[in-house]
């Protein structure tokens, strides 16, 4: 066999291996089939559609109106994740932090003095108004995520580490600062505008139909949408991608990679702090034991709406339909009759199920 | 004028001395290639010119006038590109988002800005089109092939009009056809009136598309001629030490 020939038979091997360019630009439906959330829409769509039509408790208002509120708190902190798993980090501290935040806003709220607060504090009122409690939960939020942030992307720990630490150290502040007690006892005036913040409807509309909205939920919607502008539309957000896919090629073009990684993780503390601010509003206490182990159902919403671990990868909507999923599963669990302990086999396999469905499609994307 | 002028540069590591009195002269539309064994000081030479970090002693110029960088962001506002040998390009972007990574462009009214995918669309299209690349901008940069992803690497480069583009080992990890394709990118730079400094392994690739050659061993220069009066025998000989100095 002559060189030429061997040449062009190479050529071609190599032209078969590497289909057309026109192949690879994706159509419209390629690119929504090959979308993780929408597999998971569909998923939640079948669910709702089974259960309505086996349990007609399931398709009421009122549980409508419950789901969605129960997801919204989970939701917000799913959001918040979503940049941060971009990035190729993970934050297992949004829980503690959900903690902290509603003991912060308790002690605010509280109507008896705090013996270790100095006097002009418990004197005045203004340290016990309900916009501060709203102000300090996430001033303590931020905190929590700038030394998360700081320790990650300065002085270059693992994440892993940092909020495994931050997860222990911030649980135990907040069961400190509380002194193990639970806070329900609330300036009523002030707790009242703080109740309504997390308990209301409809930001006090009343809406067309009769329709009931949680505020949580409300919230919810609007923050996925912002997130979801934000990662689209904003040099921020596509930093964030850049880091995820190579941290050194961003840093390499001028990318500000430490400053929106520690913006990343101020967010993501941020939204947890939210979270328990909307929590401790719709349950009218704070506690210290508030958000435990929710970091995983976090993270495990982001993961099964499409965020990728390693980084690179994730969307505000995937974050949004990955808790709704995960809390209509417990709710039909729930109305099965199925034991309440089971549901954790369940969100379980979920996650691995939405793991594997990933190596799938990056197999393919090879 | 000289486009580029290192005078007398040194850079040391602790005791190790990567690059000893370094001289190198580069002139606008000139391809410098810079060849050596592994450890000869090409990348420490490569990483100078880009302010990765400051030389321990020497004098660069550019223009004429001397300059001192301690980040690559300083070095690529006085006009220096770079293309790094592993690219650093982001897998998980289209082409276009890669080009402009850190330098978007954007539209918007007032303080609100946001990115305007359309334009950079456009323009990434102009600049593929431009070195005669088949790179299609909106395509993720993953399944891209070796001689794609260099495109949009050199295209990055022809954003801001540089002066001077460093293209450390371009061809190193692609295929025999698509090294063609990053030639023929080298000269389309060169037409350009741009100094390119190609730092390579490949004896063709040099000869292929550099005017000048310059040698390293041990972090000293052994030689700086034009291709035209050097052979690849000669270049060999020199890389390996069995001609000292030509």
């Amino acid at each position: 066999m002559s060189l030429e020939t061997q040449a062009s038979i190479g050529q071609e091997i190599a032209s078969l291996r590497d289909p057309g360019l026109d192949a690879r630009e994706k159509t419209f439906i390629e690119r929504v089939f090959a979308n993780q959330a929408f597999w998971v829409t569909i998923a939640l769509v079948v669910m709702c559609g089974v259960m309505s039509y086996w349990q007609p408790v399931f398709a009421t208002e009122d549980n409508f109106f419950n789901i969605t509120r129960n997801f919204a708190f989970i939701g917000v902190m799913a959001l918040g994740m979503t940049p941060v798993i971009i990035t190729g980090g993970i934050d297992l501290s949004v829980g503690s932090t959900m903690g902290l935040v509603a003991i912060v806003c308790g002690l605010v709220l509280l109507k008896q003095p705090i013996h270790y607060m100095p006097g002009w504090w418990n004197a005045a009122a203004w340290t016990h108004s309900w916009w501060m409690a709203l102000m300090l939960g996430l001033t303590a939020g931020a905190i929590v995520g700038w030394v998360n942030g700081v320790l990650i992307a300065y002085v270059g720990l693992p994440p892993f580490v940092v909020t495994l630490g931050m997860l222990s150290a911030v649980r135990s502040l907040a069961v400190v600062l509380s002194e193990n007690r639970m806070l329900y006892d609330f300036n009523p005036n002030q707790a009242a505008t703080f109740k309504q913040i997390g308990g209301g409807e409809n930001f006090g509309f009343a809406l067309p139909g009769g329709l009931r909205l949680s505020n949580p939920f409300l919230i919810l919607v609007i923050l996925t949408l912002a997130l979801g502008l934000v990662l689209k539309m904003s040099s921020w957000g596509r930093h964030v991608f850049a880091i995820g896919g190579n941290e050194q090629a961003a840093n390499l073009t001028g990318v500000p990679v430490r400053r929106v990684k520690v913006q990343a993780y101020v967010l993501c503390s941020l939204s947890a702090a939210l979270a328990a601010i909307l929590s401790v509003g719709w349950s009218g206490s704070a506690n210290n034991s508030l958000g435990q182990s929710y970091e995983l159902l976090a993270i495990a919403s982001a993961v099964i709406g499409g965020a990728n671990l390693m980084g690179g990868e994730g969307t505000a909507y995937g974050a949004f339909i990955g808790s709704a999923l995960i809390f209509v599963i417990r709710n039909s669990l729930l109305m099965a009759g199925v034991d309440s302990n089971w549901q954790g086999l369940f969100v379980g396999a979920f996650i691995v199920l939405a793991v594997v469905l990933e190596k799938v499609r990056g197999r393919r994307r090879e | 004028m000289p486009v580029l002028e290192l005078q007398g540069i040194s850079k040391h590591f602790g005791a190790i001395h990567a690059l000893t009195e370094v001289d190198m002269l580069l002139e606008p539309g000139e391809a410098l290639g810079v060849m050596g064994d592994n450890g000869a000081g090409k990348s420490t030479l490569v990483k100078i010119i880009a302010g990765n970090f400051p030389p321990t002693g020497g004098e660069i110029r550019i223009e004429g006038q001397s300059v001192h960088f301690s980040k690559p962001v300083e070095a690529r506002e006085k006009g220096i590109e770079i293309v790094y040998q592993d690219l650093a390009l982001c897998d998980n972007l289209s082409a276009a988002d890669n080009v402009f990574l850190g330098r978007e462009i954007k539209s918007g009214i007032g303080p609100i800005r946001w990115l305007n995918h359309a334009a950079m669309v456009k323009r990434a299209g102009e600049l593929f089109s431009e070195l005669k690349s088949e790179t299609r901008p909106r395509h993720l940069v993953r399944q891209m092939s070796g001689g794609q992803r260099q495109a949009v690497a050199i295209a990055r480069t022809r954003l801001s009009n540089p002066k001077i583009v460093l293209m450390d080992e371009p061809t190193a990890a692609i295929s025999v056809r698509q090294v063609a394709e990053v030639l023929d990118l080298i000269r389309r730079l060169r037409d350009h009136g741009i100094g390119v400094v190609l730092i390579s392994h490949r004896m063709p690739d040099v000869f292929a598309v550099c005017d000048r050659v310059m040698v390293m061993r041990r972090g000293r220069k052994v030689a700086d001629k034009m291709i035209k009066d050097s052979s690849p025998e000669e270049v060999t000989g020199l890389i390996t030490g069995a001609i000292h100095v030509a």
